[in-house]
């Protein structure tokens, strides 16, 4: 062990370089400039290259360079295939430093961010007015980054009674959200608040009511409840500065200087965690934690070191950091995220290990897929996503070796890589705080999709053992449930119609918001299809959104759950809309295509059930006459019970 | 680390900060003598500064600093 602190000392003395907020990204390269100089010059793909740059950690000067090289670009070849997204941000302090690390952290998610950031006061009174003023016509979210000083500058026991000071916060920043409901159908971020590291008294300042720690507890727990709700998303950026620790975040000297609301230094990440949120909106959120195995579940080689030899368990540090890993790894999978294993090993070997190595916290049945062999990893993933239905862009790949990194980053630049440290008592941190999983909402669905694939994987095995596809289909029992209007549902709802790429029609994005404003339209069809069989519960695995039109009603929004095609869903789906149509008087059904690199899987959906094409301008678009259409048979018992969610 | 190192790390930092590889300065470069160098920029200028070097100017140093030279200066005594 030799005497530790002298040495200490000295790295303690050398000049800190690099702050490393997210060291899940790559560090920027020293020639960064030059590269984005060299796109600059490319005569077209230039916004994706970008998009490749926005994936190192980035300090202010290179996300303002990146920021105008992309907008020349998009100015110049539009903003594929980045999503347009455009966000209203109204905030208390200076927000000069926030639009380039915004949209630099928008890149990264795959987002074209359009900033429109309007001074506190004057929004306000904008937002209450039914022109919107300052903001833009049309936000896709509206971001109130209002902090601690906000609400509560200079409060510090001020009156006597503290929870009417709360009760005002929470008053303003409500009539705020309102407001903005009111006038756009954009989803609204509100931020947790975090009060600053001085003590008035001490520990003591927690049960005093009027200190600044007091407020700000009441104030998140009333945010929680009473703020939050469909719609309405968190920022938490006491969660943020906490783990930042709260004397970096509040940084007098800069506050003083420029009045920074934080640290200057915070604000990529401080972005970063904004634009996960956005992308979790627009349902980006990975499916799929794919795991090495050597040195990334457990310490050592088990085709060189053994069962025994690898370390994995307590009593021995690195031991007890691949537990971590595990431990991480298991309670992602609780929330719905799918387990693989991508690993250069013979495939024996390596699962003795996960059967029977008496320290493994996950085990066989927790992974959905395995790809155990000598072959590279992209080809291994991108078999891995073939076997789960899913794009690699599902897919996060947590490897220990630069190596492996650096190839898959190169040949699959879809995959998300994280950076990982030498120090494997990191890697389960980084992975936890790298908000690869962003979500917004968690549904039944979720908690149950591992359980969803392994019976899928029943479902498979029986379709092998059964003389043909109709006898197969009877066999599994299934019975769908549609569900028109309502109140319940909505954010799965959402999160198929956003995360749906290639059961998709027309491939529009719509809001939880925006969705529960056409849920109570009456002039408007949205309907949920949820299917069971029995091998379980399938949960929601169809939406619809129709809308009058000329007395017809044209099918805006028809996506599907990829897992639950070839069962003759779509035809049960096609039957009862017909019969919807029908009760509200409606003539023709009249459905469109339009087509992404994504969903050529469904480019003759209707004309497989029978409808005619028309071509027009606006993709094909194709027509059902109802007084022709007789319902077709299918494999499944239909049940109608609005009630029932 | 002496003056010289310190003005060529500078110039890198210039140089990222005003997004422009063609800036040379001087002890004697003054804010008039950079395109773009405004209130804002200062501020980024010197919170670059700051984690370039690894150090922290007290409250209202670097707005007291006249001229590069004098920055100069003030990044070796704290440096060393």
């Amino acid at each position: 062990m030799g005497i530790w602190w002298p040495a200490s000392f000295g790295v303690l003395a050398e000049p800190i370089m690099t702050v490393r907020r997210m060291p899940w990204l790559p560090l920027a390269p020293d020639d960064f400039r030059r590269r984005c100089d060299v796109i600059d010059r490319m005569s077209a793909k230039r916004v994706g290259a970008l998009r490749e740059l926005a994936n190192y950690e980035l300090n202010d000067s290179q996300l303002l360079r990146l920021v105008r090289s992309l907008n020349k670009a998009r100015a110049e070849e539009g903003d594929s295939p980045l999503q347009p997204f455009t966000l209203g941000l109204v905030s208390n302090t200076t927000t000069d430093f926030l639009a380039p690390a915004l949209q630099g952290a928008g890149l990264r998610h795959g987002l074209a961010l359009q900033t429109a950031i309007a001074p506190f006061g004057v929004t306000l009174q904008a937002a209450v007015s039914a022109d919107f003023g300052v903001l833009p016509a049309k936000p896709d979210a509206i971001l109130l980054a209002l902090d601690f000083r906000a609400y509560f500058a200079d409060y510090s026991l001020r009156d006597n009674d503290a929870d009417i000071a709360v009760d005002g916060a929470i008053g303003q920043l409500r009539s705020l959200v309102t407001a903005f409901q009111t006038a756009s159908r954009a989803a609204v971020l509100v931020q947790s608040i975090v009060a600053p590291p001085e003590r008035l008294f001490g520990s003591f300042d927690r049960r005093q009511p009027g200190t600044p720690p007091w407020l700000a507890a009441l104030f998140n727990k009333r945010l929680l409840d009473e703020i939050l709700g469909p719609g309405v998303s968190l920022i938490d950026v006491e969660a943020l500065a906490t783990q930042i620790g709260l004397a970096n975040w509040y940084d007098r000297s800069q506050y003083m200087t420029a009045r920074l609301p934080f640290a200057a230094e915070c604000v990529p990440l401080y972005a970063e965690h904004v634009v996960r949120v956005l992308g979790a909106i627009r349902g980006q959120g990975r499916k799929v934690l794919t795991l090495d195995l050597d040195n990334t579940l457990w310490g050592g080689v088990i085709g060189d070191d053994g069962i025994e030899g690898i370390r994995l368990g307590q009593g021995d540090p690195i031991g007890e950091a691949f537990l971590d890993v595990q431990r991480a790894a298991l309670s992602l999978k609780r929330r719905g995220v799918l387990l693989a294993v991508c690993s250069k090993n013979d495939e024996a070997v390596a699962l003795k290990a996960i059967r029977e190595h008496p320290e493994m916290i996950l085990r066989e049945a927790d992974f959905s897929a395995f790809q155990i062999n000598w072959a590279d990893k992209t080809t291994n993933l991108e078999i891995l996503a073939d076997r789960l239905s899913l794009g690699l862009d599902s897919f996060v790949f947590l490897d220990d070796s630069p190596f492996e990194r650096d190839q898959v980053r190169k040949s699959a630049p879809k995959v998300l890589v994280p950076d990982l440290p030498s120090d494997p008592a990191a890697y389960a941190r980084v992975l936890m705080t790298a908000g690869f999983f962003e979500a917004v909402t968690f549904s039944a669905e979720d908690r149950m999709r591992v359980d969803q694939y392994a019976a899928n994987r029943r479902r498979e095995t029986l379709a092998a053992q059964s003389r043909d596809i109709s006898e197969f289909l009877q066999s599994l029992h299934m019975e769908a449930t549609f569900t028109t209007g309502g109140k319940l549902g909505w954010s799965r709802f959402a999160q198929l119609i956003n995360k749906s790429n290639q059961f998709n029609l027309t491939t529009r994005r719509y809001t939880e918001a925006e969705i529960m404003v056409m849920a109570a339209d009456p002039s408007t069809l949205t309907m949920q299809v949820r299917l069971t069989d029995q091998f379980g519960d399938n949960g929601m695995i169809a939406a619809l959104i129709c809308r009058p039109e000329n007395g017809d009603w044209v099918i805006d929004t028809w996506v599907m759950s990829c897992r639950v095609l070839g069962r003759g869903v779509e035809q049960a789906v096609l039957n009862r809309l017909v019969e919807e149509a029908r009760a509200a008087g409606i003539r023709r059904l009249v459905g469109i295509y339009r087509p992404t690199e994504r969903n050529g899987l469904v480019s003759e959906h209707y004309a497989k059930l029978g409808f005619a094409s028309v071509s027009t301008g606006d993709g094909d678009r194709w027509t059902l006459d109802l007084a022709d259409y007789g319902a077709r048979e299918v494999p499944i018992v239909i049940k109608c019970d609005p009630d029932a969610f | 680390m002496n003056s010289d190192e310190v003005l060529a790390r500078l110039t890198r930092v210039f140089r990222d900060v005003f997004d422009d590889d063609e800036i040379v300065i001087s002890p004697a470069t003054t804010a008039r003598d950079v395109d773009g160098w405004n209130s804002l920029t200062n501020i980024r200028l010197m919170i670059s500064i700051e984690v370039e070097f690894g150090i922290k100017f007290d409250v209202g140093e670097f707005q007291e600093y006249r001229s590069v030279g004098d920055l100069v200066a003030g990044i070796v005594r704290r440096a060393g």
